[in-house]
């Protein structure tokens, strides 16, 4: 079951939606590697916006991604995690939490991957925002949670099978 | 709103009478603080409600930031096998702190599990099948970490402490008595 569109608050863009073509973009995934979204073409992506490494939670957003990561992969989908922490951070965020996905650094210029997504916010971090993108380079579903919400992997998987079937 | 997409049904490991009028389902992890946190909690809840209320667990093992969760978690899915799922549900709780081989070696002994077998079956992984189950149910579900509470079916999105879960069950014992 799909939650129902929700009302934007003022200080928020508008989120890129299903059926627009996704933005491309070349960011920093460890302090000396780049990786575009279009080098991706081909097979779907998950693209994960959060606020910022750290959070204080057992099984924060990232941590239930790395969980479900099997799951992602049975549909041959890469997931990418973004926020606008530096490249150091990632490394040190993802060695913590033994992630094994990329995290993308969208720092410099910051957080203009975000902005271009819709999902960037006044108070300089981006919304926590997932996009799946199918194998053409379009955007397939998005979704928007509140920031103090973890929005789970449920929408995920359903977007992925809508689009396997 | 999120909601269960696997109802309870009789491979659960279920306390409190069948029609009881409200469920409580968590999905947890054995080595999440929270989760140990929330233990006593849910005791005192039961024991508020007493009939009304049938408690449900299932697992949901973030293995990657908590390295006994799985193996502490098919210790008491072994327990379950042989009948001593609640036992061992409570003695993996309430040593939190202590998660690891002797004290599950102490804790089946005490339970008069079979040691051997047990030993088998966390070599052999017997278990996982079922917790990756329970884990793959509750992310459908729309389970965002540990622990997640469902009250008959609805995901609980308030604290889990006493009075925010027994406000919320008695809220849910109202709409149905509506």
């Amino acid at each position: 079951m799909r939650d129902p569109p929700q009302v934007q608050p003022e200080n928020m863009s508008e989120m890129l939606q299903a059926g627009t073509p996704a933005p491309d973009f070349t960011l920093h995934v460890t302090p000396d590697q780049t990786l575009s979204l279009s080098e991706l073409r081909g097979r779907p992506v998950i693209l994960a916006f959060y606020p910022a490494d750290w959070s204080p939670v057992c099984g924060d957003q990232m941590s239930l991604y790395n969980e479900v990561l099997p799951e992602f992969r049975r549909y041959h989908a890469e997931l990418l995690g973004i926020s606008v922490d530096g490249a150091w951070c990632h490394a040190a965020f993802a060695k913590d939490r033994k992630l094994h996905f990329p995290l993308l650094s969208d720092f410099e210029p910051k957080g203009d991957v975000a902005k271009q997504y819709g999902v960037y916010r006044k108070d300089g971090v981006s919304e926590r925002a997932l996009f799946v993108i199918d194998e053409n380079g379009v955007i397939v579903w998005s979704y928007r949670s509140p920031m103090a919400v973890n929005p789970g992997a449920d929408g995920i998987l359903e977007a992925l099978e809508e689009l396997a079937a | 709103m999120a909601v269960l997409k696997v109802p309870v049904n009789s491979s659960d490991h279920v306390q409190g009478p069948d029609d009881a009028p409200l469920t409580l389902l968590e999905y947890g992890d054995y080595e999440c603080p929270y989760c140990g946190l929330a233990h006593p909690i849910i005791k005192r809840v039961q024991r508020h409600f007493g009939e009304r209320l049938r408690f449900v667990f299932r697992n949901f093992p973030l293995t990657q930031i908590h390295p006994n969760a799985e193996a502490a978690a098919e210790v008491a899915e072994f327990a379950g096998a042989h009948g001593r799922f609640w036992e061992m549900h409570d003695g993996l709780y309430e040593n939190q702190q202590y998660l690891g081989d002797k004290l599950y070696m102490t804790l089946a002994t005490q339970l008069a599990l079979p040691i051997h077998e047990l030993r088998v079956a966390l070599a052999a992984g017997t278990y996982a099948p079922r917790i990756r189950s329970d884990f793959l149910s509750g992310v459908r579900s729309g389970v965002n970490g540990t622990p997640t509470f469902f009250i008959n079916s609805k995901r609980h999105d308030g604290g889990f402490e006493f009075d925010d879960l027994v406000g919320a069950l008695e809220m849910e014992y109202l709409r149905q008595a509506a």
